[in-house]
């Protein structure tokens, strides 16, 4: 029994203060106040986030936190993206819905990123929780239409169903159709991912027309343009739209009801899809473009002209995704036009090919930095660069949070004095004190990692390749970045050095992971041993370490802080270094 | 193979400034498998698209980082097919947790697919002939062909057999036995 002094408020009001408090972070710093705020938190908290899997087990998320109604669960690493891990590496969901079918039967929220899903996985959560309000898989695979029918089944009090940018087998087209009669409850539906056989447009349409507060609707590729307006027309009131193929004969029957039916859409303030989209069709959209404030081009072939006058009419910007297609003379003129811009991704229409095929070059950027200025996040994809360029960026946007730089060929020098970007991504550095999340690319030598160590102080994620000269380079990260939560390196000079110096720091961020670098097996296994909350996992597909000389480089290196201990799933090309290492082999 | 020569140089990792052409520090670990890492051939070496059948240019894993999804999904000007696209598809093998991917236009024959799987799964498949199958072990790897039938490995010619094999399973046992009974 506590005893309760003058002083101390009674539990129902604490909890009636916590509830105010939505933040993970901040629920996380009132729990460590003492012991009895611990308690009443642990039993009132109702939305976790994981940021890796296997840094903690369902089980002790289940002892700590009794209660809770919305779960986010992050698996594979990051470059897992760019195909750097292998198939079969992990992440598997249903360890976590097994267990959570029976202590949270009133879970209403699944989120899920970079994770295994399988069909049972989704027939489970289909049948265990009944309450299900949304469902997100983001990038991820391992599942088809077939589970996605149980879920369509089942889920009475589904709101949201987004299958972002996830790999799904196609099986059948019918899954839309498990969704009852009676079902009215969608509010959000994202199924751009899936392919051709993957949806029934009747049931699409059915189930479109039945949904009154369908707000979000993306389709899927497949979807022929001639069927959108009536689609549109039976959910005039979307605020998030995605078309399918943007591509069909001209005829003026079929573009006089897309005019219409857009034109009818009041709310509608984002737009996407557009894959293979023709110029002819694009004036259907013109009624909306003023209030569009999110616009995603990046899957269309459109060209300029018509790509810039597109742009020109959407003056009220905040989000713009494109390929480098918009060349810097459409950058001019969104810079110019669109003042409210926030975020800008420009990606790359031939990331592959040996010349450039645009004109898209640092000029571009410079002009978006100097035009808007709440610029904030940018992820843009070019073939050269200076450090000029960078300074200028940088002193224009001093509120960038994300900045990330694709330099096609990893290690470009200032194309103008054939100079090292150090002092370009050093003034980035320097200039944003409040940037989270940085990329580099290009000719990078141990001086920017110093700049970064120096100044980055609030970077919580960076990303980097084919940079750097010694293990000083990632020390000054490892040291100077006090907010570091992610590193991933490829094919960088950094050994066992800075790693060991710095071991301590691993514990205090999520994940490392190195590949093509030259972090030696003796020091895996140095780590693995001396570092038991820490996983240290090895990752070769040529074989077991075992065989190899200690002074072996390894090839994919992936360190994260875990709770739980070494993980059981592994496939046969990971190994755990810990202690037990050494003598499993034997 | 010459392939393995080249390899060997890219996982070199050198200590100096890049792109300077100093002797290795390091020595790379040995592989057999297909390359995967080549150096960049001069300053201007581009990396290719890692899905296409390599090219003579060289490609670098994982750069630029374009998302899997997009590289999908996004198609420039159609190339002619020995450019373009790979002929992935998944591997599962019965008892295994996992599936993997690789590309068939990657192998030359039956018999290279074949050591590519045991060294994937860790299990050794057993002589083929065309009346019994494969003897001598547990697993026969199978595949489902375009008209969603499952065949076993081996059956058709490889060219054939690459053109229409939509996903290969490792079958373990009598079901797999049963397979190779049912000749034409």
């Amino acid at each position: 029994m506590q005893k309760k002094t003058a002083y101390s408020f009674p539990d129902e009001i604490l909890e009636h203060v916590f509830s105010f408090i939505q933040s993970g972070k901040d629920r996380n710093a009132a729990s460590v106040v003492c012991k009895s705020w611990y308690e009443i938190e642990r039993w009132c908290r109702r939305k976790i986030f994981v940021g890796n899997c296997y840094a903690v087990s369902p089980t002790m998320v289940i002892r700590r936190f009794p209660d809770i109604r919305s779960i986010e669960l992050k698996g594979k690493p990051h470059f897992a993206d760019f195909n750097l891990v292998p198939d079969g590496w992990g992440g598997y969901v249903l360890p976590w819905i097994s267990e959570m079918a029976g202590a949270y039967p009133w879970l209403e929220e699944i989120r899920l990123k970079r994770m295994v899903v399988t069909d049972e996985s989704l027939e489970l959560v289909a049948k265990s929780f009944t309450n299900l309000q949304v469902l997100v898989l983001f990038s991820c695979e391992g599942f088809s239409t077939d589970g996605l029918a149980a879920i369509a089944a089942s889920c009475k009090n589904l709101r949201e169903l987004d299958l972002r940018d996830s790999e799904v087998d196609d099986l059948s087209g019918h899954w839309l159709n498990h969704f009852p009669d009676t079902y009215t409850s969608l509010v959000s539906l994202n199924i751009s991912c899936l392919g051709s056989d993957d949806v029934s447009f009747s049931a699409l349409e059915r189930l479109v027309g039945r949904c009154p507060n369908l707000r979000r609707l993306l389709l899927n590729r497949e979807v022929p343009l001639d069927k959108i307006a009536n689609l549109l027309s039976r959910a005039p009131q979307l605020i998030e739209f995605g078309t399918g193929t943007y591509a069909a004969e001209l005829r003026s029957d079929v573009y006089s009801n897309l005019a219409e039916a857009f034109c009818n859409c009041k709310e509608l303030k984002c737009l996407s899809g557009f894959w293979d989209a023709v110029p002819a069709y694009l004036p259907v959209i013109y009624s909306v473009c003023s209030r569009l404030t999110s616009l995603n081009l990046s899957y269309a072939p459109i060209q300029n002209p018509d790509l810039t006058k597109l742009v020109s009419q959407c003056p009220s910007l905040q989000r713009m995704l494109v390929l480098d297609y918009i060349e810097d003379s459409g950058l001019e003129v969104l810079a110019s036009s669109c003042k409210d811009l926030q975020e800008l991704r420009v990606f790359p229409s031939d990331p592959f090919g040996e010349e450039p095929n645009v004109s898209l070059t640092e000029k571009g950027l410079v002009a978006v930095s100097s035009g808007c200025p709440k610029l904030q996040s940018v992820l843009y994809f070019c073939r050269q660069m200076s450090n000029a360029a960078l300074v200028t960026i940088a002193q224009n946007c001093p509120n960038f949070t994300r900045f990330r730089l694709c330099l096609l060929d990893p290690k470009i020098a200032d194309y103008r004095t054939l100079q090292p970007l150090d002092v370009g991504f050093g003034a980035i550095v320097e200039h944003c004190k409040d940037l989270r999340r940085l990329s580099l690319s290009g000719l990078l030598t141990d001086r920017v990692f110093e700049y970064i160590g120096m100044h980055a102080k609030k970077l919580e994620m960076l990303s980097v390749a084919f940079a750097g000269e010694s293990d000083l380079a990632l020390h000054h990260v490892l040291s100077g970045c006090e907010s570091l939560r992610k590193l991933e390196i490829m094919n960088c000079p950094f050994g066992d050095k800075a790693l060991l110096a710095n071991a301590a720091k691993l514990e205090t961020m999520r994940s490392l992971w190195m590949s093509s670098c030259s972090v030696s097996l003796g020091a895996c296994k140095m780590l693995g041993q001396k570092m038991p909350r820490l996983n240290i996992e090895v990752m070769d597909e040529k074989g077991p370490p075992d065989s190899r000389a200690e002074s072996d480089p390894v090839d994919k290196l992936y360190i994260y802080r875990s709770v739980a201990g070494p993980r059981f799933d592994m496939p046969p090309f990971v190994w755990t270094m810990d202690e037990d290492f050494a003598s499993e082999l034997s | 193979m010459e392939n393995s020569v080249a390899y060997e140089k890219a996982t070199e990792l050198r200590l100096g400034l890049p792109g300077i052409d100093e002797p290795a520090v390091l020595s790379s670990v040995k592989n057999n498998k297909r390359p995967l890492h080549d150096e960049k051939s001069g300053e201007n070496g581009k990396s290719a698209q890692n899905e296409t059948a390599p090219p003579s240019k060289a490609q670098i894993v994982g750069w630029p980082p374009v998302q899997s999804y997009r590289k999908n999904n996004f198609q420039q000007a159609k190339k002619s097919e020995s450019e373009c696209g790979g002929i992935y598809v998944k591997v599962s093998m019965d008892g295994a947790p996992y599936l993997r991917k690789i590309d068939l236009k990657v192998y030359k024959g039956y018999p290279e697919l074949l050591q590519v799987l045991e060294n994937m799964f860790k299990f050794t498949i057993g002589e083929y002939s065309e009346r019994e199958g494969y003897k001598g072990s547990d697993y026969e790897p199978t595949y489902e062909d375009k008209d969603g039938d499952w065949m076993l490995v081996g059956d058709v010619p490889w060219e054939m057999f690459i053109t229409s094999c939509k996903r290969l399973r490792i079958m373990k046992g009598s079901e797999a036995r049963g397979l190779s009974c049912s000749g034409v």
